[in-house]
């Protein structure tokens, strides 16, 4: 097969060809040494701080759209195809300020001025895309963006506020759009990319056949999607990577749709990608995936990759679970599908034999009479990991409980289904007493780790309290509110 | 002329910081941004990974073959003194030689030619030693023996013995409160540049370019005339770059005089978290005696303090704490003792706040305790023992409050916040809901302005006018976002009568302004602007004698006004009278110098007046708590804060809001966790939670009491901001406490320990449930 050795990209606005890249290459480094556009910052090199937030462009099925990222834990040979847009490409002819850099300069939004590029960028995305925000939305689009100084509040006036310094429709990206389109597709050649020196390969599949293919090649290669996680193997603990498969850019694994039946999932559609279907099949989910991670993870981060890392605290398997989701895996041309819960066989090890990949989630709809919900406890609400996560569905026929699938994560080695818990629910009439039963049973599902997030005994606590919390959320007897409010 | 009436950026109004354009369009350069020479290498710090050993050998050949590597510093490789402890206590060595005190403690550099070949290389030491138990917590530390780091202090006033027996009521419990990181988005940095004979250039991220120069020179051997130091901005400081940033000072200055190139050192975040100091730990243990009112008869406090290894700040730090124990209010008969553990976890350092934040919240815990006992609303509590009244004006290390605003300023925020009305409404709502509860706290700060170290007091500055009319200005102060730079440039515009903008804002170099002191203590402003301001007034007293010589005029007929400049009867534009004055050959430069008066102190006696003036503040917080699972949300927070006469409002504004947000990450999601190994596992804002956007109050209101102006005659009668809104904070704790108390009907002080996070909050709750 005829392959490509360069990735190629625009940046700025300018085409970019570079061969060697390797694996491991970070979008950051490549911007602050090569090209020495120092305007983005590196805060922590694990995707959390959002000094580094730049705009990355992708043809997606409804043309180009721009989305914020980190550009300390992209890497380099993901960015094929893409526009890579800094801050140095932000402001007008003759330096004249963006809208969005006129505001927070006008209401003071920096102090220190260290995060204020990477605010920028995520309020330069959030204004295309939403002009005239909520804080309720400006707060979702900062969720990935720390500042020490300011205490927010100058910034949050400065984002409300951008509309009256101009609109969208005038802005550079959308009157070049049409023109970067065109460089793009040009760009997407439809070849299977293979660059960077022998011991540190990145491989770009052409399409997903040729993605199992390349794995049935190189069995042992990393599978990159989103790298949110991969990405701080190197960035934190300096592990080789290569070679490296970098299917992020399949656009055909994107897909996410819904039948009479089921959500599916395609297995590089991101935690973005999803938002609207996970909104319209499962409303519940919908405040729970506004706390995953930041904005800017969300734009990176793939429900399959959140599945096949095989965390004990990844946010959506309990969830998925809960819910009875299926997971296909693919071999060559071999498929096969199983229960989400069953691929967690312990910490570390799933049920993913090498060469092979995670294609797709069927996530089934709910069926009559179930009640779902999905809580997530930790330390700071938003952009943290969670110390436990649940989903919970209870199906009931006539007030009687004859359904429950109970998910834990951040319980136990792997996300894990709590079975004593669900058993002394089924068959008891819907009550607090039962959801009571239930959480005294909870202890012999789980014995949870004491470290940093929580300790093991608040793990249990607020775990079986989430069981009360799942019965007054649901009973129509407790008046609402009983959980904090989400915006 | 009507552009003449007033001019751009006087003093006392709202001006932008004078960076903000160059920090939003990425222009701004910090010192990872400098283009490097060619050649430039990169050092990476090698550190234990055991918590407290005896060291027996050190094997660094796999270091030197990796690849890229140009060579290692050990403690062998050091020209001059194996110490960079800034208080002169020689406990703080570079590299150890014998000894590890804690893990992650840089035991060697690695130079490579890239940053990514140091790093990797770094990790390739073999360390041979003697593994010894640990102490990680004061507590633990005094168990086992182990010795302060610095002298500790007492102080005293009254006769506690006689209150306590015949104390009417007498409350005593102990508060653990937690450390904090820095978390400054930018972390620490040196790149130094060699020159000829023993110079060297340092371009750092440093609060303190003095101290990195003295201890660049120290380390290095050579006087300190040898070293220059340069910092233009940091991305932000808080305390964590006023002595931290030394040890790599010295390390890239080490390493490029060695090696003849330029040589940067960049740890990465993890490092920079687990390497550097933090704000202390406390367990503070009180005994309280007071009437049926909850008027205090009698305190006894005792301070201990995760110092760390080594001395660093501690001493100032806890003496600090000590300090603000009386926080606003007025104890007749007092001891109060620090204890400045050693332990075995890096050094801590300053922080916004220096320790006084400890200090402060032990007195709102006191408050909170008689408030629980004696059945009141804790405001009352707060109010009944403001410092104020005949014989009420004395503090436990015998100042005299002279300038309390108290009565005014919570009085008006009492109003302005409905506090009376909403407390009500909150135990109402309370009484209904099963599983949300709110609580509500009104707290009060009064915070000490100056260094302790009374000879730290002092600062320079040198201001240049140009014969075109342009104005240089310097000072020994740093900009880490605050705004001096902006706030001083105003005083000098002001003192001109010239355009804000017609004044060169430059980085803060040893080698125009020496022995400077640490942009600290909120200080920055105070001293700096003082010492500009006399610089200006030098220049300006040459410029009146010119003019009065040259037009024959009295000297008070030479007015500055805005741009130009009146002689009698002709005005002349700024621009033409500094010419004339160049022409006639006058001095247009000048050093100006400050220090600031009335303030002494007695550290063995325990007496003295360490502080020039307080600043005053209060807040008022309101959160609701979910009793199933810990978690809560501050729903409103009203301030008002005493800024003096501001300089610069907006920018005075903007330090509380700030301030306001890190002290309540303190007290909330913020905590630092060891394992039992000694190791931190929070050291990365991936596992170190500082507060977002959406963490803030849903319903925010700021405002700075216009009225008040400093009666003391500091800059423009403008008082600090840096620190204390800071411990404005501590109203979201105490209203914590109270949505927790009423789980058990407000009947038991909650003695919610900080940082309050949800698992805090919720074994609170259960506490409080089952006890009740």
């Amino acid at each position: 097969m005829t392959y490509r050795t360069e990735i190629r990209f625009l940046l700025n606005g300018k085409p970019v060809a570079i061969s060697h890249v390797a694996a491991d290459q970070t979008l950051l480094d490549y911007l602050r040494l090569n090209r020495r556009l120092t305007g983005t910052k590196e805060g922590c090199a694990e995707g959390d701080c959002g000094a580094c937030t730049v705009l990355v462009g992708r043809l997606t099925g409804e043309g180009l759209t721009y989305e914020p990222v980190n550009a300390c834990i992209r890497f380099l040979a993901s960015l094929d195809g893409c526009h890579v847009v800094t801050i140095e490409h932000v402001s007008g002819p003759q330096g004249r300020l963006h809208p969005v850099q006129q505001a927070m300069v006008d209401h003071h939004g920096s102090q220190c001025g260290f995060c204020t590029p990477g605010f920028v960028m995520s309020l330069y995305a959030l204004w295309m895309e939403t002009p005239e925000p909520t804080e309720a939305q400006v707060e979702t689009a900062l969720q990935g963006n720390l500042c020490r100084c300011t205490g927010y509040e100058p910034i949050i006036r400065a984002a409300v506020a951008v509309s009256r310094y101009g609109t969208p429709s005038a802005d550079h990206l959308n009157i070049e759009r049409d023109q970067v389109i065109t460089q793009l597709r040009t760009l997407r050649d439809g070849q299977r990319v293979i660059t960077g020196p022998d011991d540190n390969q990145a491989i770009l599949p052409a399409d997903v056949d040729d993605l199992a293919e390349v794995l049935l090649d190189h069995p042992k290669a990393t599978i990159v999607a989103g790298a949110t996680d991969v990405g701080l193997w190197v960035t934190k603990f300096l592990r080789p990577i290569g070679p490296a498969v970098f299917i992020g850019h399949l656009n055909e694994m994107k897909s996410v749709h819904h039948d009479a039946d089921a959500l599916v999932i395609g297995a590089t559609a991101t935690y973005t990608d999803c938002q609207d279907a996970i909104a319209k099949v499962f409303p519940h989910l919908t405040p729970y995936w506004d706390r995953i991670a930041g904005w800017q993870v969300r734009n990176m981060g793939t429900v399959g990759g959140n599945i096949a890392n095989g965390s004990p605290i990844g946010d959506t398997p309990p969830v998925l679970i809960a819910l009875g989701a299926e997971v296909t895996l693919r071999h060559g041309t071999t498929r096969r599908a199983m229960r989400l819960q069953d691929f967690f066989i312990d910490y570390g090890k799933q049920d993913r034999k090498p060469g092979e990949f995670v294609e797709s989630i069927r996530v089934p709809r709910p069926a009559p009479g179930q009640r779902d919900a999905a809580y997530k406890i930790s330390k700071r609400r938003d952009e943290d990991i969670s110390s436990v996560a649940v989903g919970i569905s209870v199906t009931l026929a006539d007030n009687v409980i004859t359904g429950a699938c109970i998910a834990f994560g951040g319980m136990a080695a792997t996300p894990k289904r709590a079975d004593a818990a669900e058993a002394a629910l089924l068959g008891q009439t819907w009550s607090e007493a039962a959801f009571d039963a239930a959480a005294q049973a909870l202890p012999q599902d789980f014995q949870p780790l004491s470290d940093w997030r929580a300790s093991s005994d608040y793990r249990m606590l607020s775990a079986q309290n989430l069981l009360r919390r799942f019965y007054l959320d649901h009973d129509d007897a407790t008046p609402a509110p009983v959980q904090l409010a989400t915006a | 002329m009507k552009d003449n009436v007033s001019i751009r950026g006087a003093a006392h109004t709202d001006r932008i910081h004078d960076s903000a354009g160059k920090h939003v369009t990425g222009a701004a350069d910090y010192t990872d941004d400098i283009a490097e020479p060619v050649g430039t290498l990169h050092a990476y710090l090698g550190v234990s990974d055991v918590t407290h050993a005896n060291i027996r050998s050190l094997d660094l050949s796999a270091v030197r073959a990796a690849p890229g590597v140009v060579g290692v510093l050990t403690a062998n490789d050091i020209p001059g003194h194996n110490d960079i402890s800034p208080t002169g206590l020689n406990d703080e060595p570079v590299f150890p030689t014998d000894k590890i005190q804690f893990h992650g403690q840089p035991l060697f550099a690695v130079i490579a030619e890239t940053r990514d070949a140091a790093r990797r290389a770094a990790e390739l030491a073999q360390v041979d030693c003697e593994v010894l138990p640990h102490a990680l917590d004061p507590i633990a530390a005094q168990d086992a023996g182990y010795p302060h780091v610095t002298a500790p202090l007492k102080l005293e006033r009254g006769e506690i013995a006689p209150a306590f027996k015949q104390a009417t009521n007498r409350i005593k419990g102990r508060m653990s409160v937690g450390g904090q990181d820095h978390m400054y988005l930018e972390g620490q940095i040196a790149f130094a540049i060699p020159g000829e004979d023993d110079d060297v250039i340092v371009h750092c991220s440093t609060q303190h370019p003095s101290e990195a120069q003295h201890m660049v020179a120290h380390v290095l051997g050579v006087p300190s005339n040898a070293v220059t130091v340069n910092v233009r901005r940091m991305g932000g400081g808080f305390g964590g770059k006023e002595s931290q940033m030394n040890l790599f000072c010295v390390v890239a200055a080490m390493a490029a005089k060695k090696w003849g190139r330029a040589v940067k050192i960049r740890p990465d975040r993890d490092q920079d978290m687990t390497a550097t100091g933090k704000r202390h730990d406390f367990v503070i243990d009180y005994d309280v005696a007071f009437d049926d009112t909850g008027r205090i008869e009698a305190v006894d406090g005792v301070f201990a303090a995760r110092c760390g290894f080594s001395a660093d700040l501690s001493g100032p730090v806890t003496d600090r704490a000590l300090f603000h124990a009386d926080n606003a209010y007025f104890y007749p008969n007092v001891r109060l003792v620090s204890h400045p553990m050693k332990t075995n976890t890096v050094s801590n350092t300053a922080f916004r706040g220096f320790g006084g934040p400890q200090g402060v919240i032990a007195a709102e815990r006191i408050m909170e305790e008689i408030a629980y006992a004696t059945g009141q609303d804790p405001l009352d509590v707060r109010k009944a023992n403001f410092y104020g009244g005949k014989g009420r004006d004395l503090t436990p290390y015998h100042q005299e409050v002279e300038d309390n605003i108290f009565d005014r300023l919570v009085g008006e925020l009492e109003q302005t916040a409905e506090y009376r009305a909403r407390r009500k409404a909150i135990i109402d709502f309370n009484a209904d809901s099963k599983v949300l509860k709110k609580g509500i706290a009104l707290t009060p700060v009064k915070f000490g302005i100056s260094f302790t170290a009374t000879w730290y007091n002092q600062a320079g500055a040198l201001v240049h006018v140009y014969n075109d009319g342009s104005i240089h200005l310097n000072h020994g102060g740093t900009e880490m976002g605050q705004g001096l730079n902006t706030k001083v440039a105003q005083v000098v515009a002001e003192a001109f009568q010239v355009d804000f903008d017609r004044i060169k804002i430059t980085k803060t170099t040893t080698e125009k302004v020496p022995n400077t002191s640490a942009t600290a203590a909120s200080s920055g402003t105070d001293l700096n602007g003082m010492a500009a301001l006399d610089a200006v007034e030098q220049i300006k007293a040459r410029l009146v004698e010119f003019a009065t010589t040259k037009w024959d005029v009295a000297p008070d007929a030479v007015v500055f006004e805005p741009n130009q400049v009146r002689i009698g009867d002709e005005v002349l534009s700024f621009d033409a009278f500094i010419k004339e004055a160049y022409m006639a050959r006058v001095q247009l430069s000048a050093a100006g110098f400050y220090k600031t008066p009335k303030i002494h102190w007695d550290r063995a006696a325990g007496k003295g007046r360490p502080f020039y003036y307080y600043a005053y503040g209060a807040a008022c917080s309101e959160v609701t708590i979910d009793t199933l699972t810990g978690e809560y949300r501050v729903e409103r927070t009203d301030i008002l804060h005493d800024v003096g006469r501001s300089l610069n409002p907006v920018l005075d504004k903007g330090q509380v809001e700030g301030a306001f947000i890190q002290g309540m990450g303190w007290l909330t999601t913020e905590e630092l966790w060891w394992d039992d190994a000694g190791r931190l596992r929070t050291h990365a804002p991936s596992t170190y939670k500082i507060p977002l956007a959406s963490d803030r109050p849903r319903v925010f209101n700021v405002k700075l009491a216009d009225w008040s102006e400093n009666r003391e005659l500091t800059i423009k009668r403008s008082k600090a901001v840096g620190e204390p809104p800071f411990m404005l904070g501590i109203s979201v704790l105490e209203a914590l406490s109270m949505a927790v108390a009423s789980v058990a009907d407000y009947r038991t002080c909650p003695c919610l320990d900080a940082p309050a996070t949800p698992e805090r909050v919720l074994m609170a709750v259960e506490r409080l449930k089952a006890a009740g």
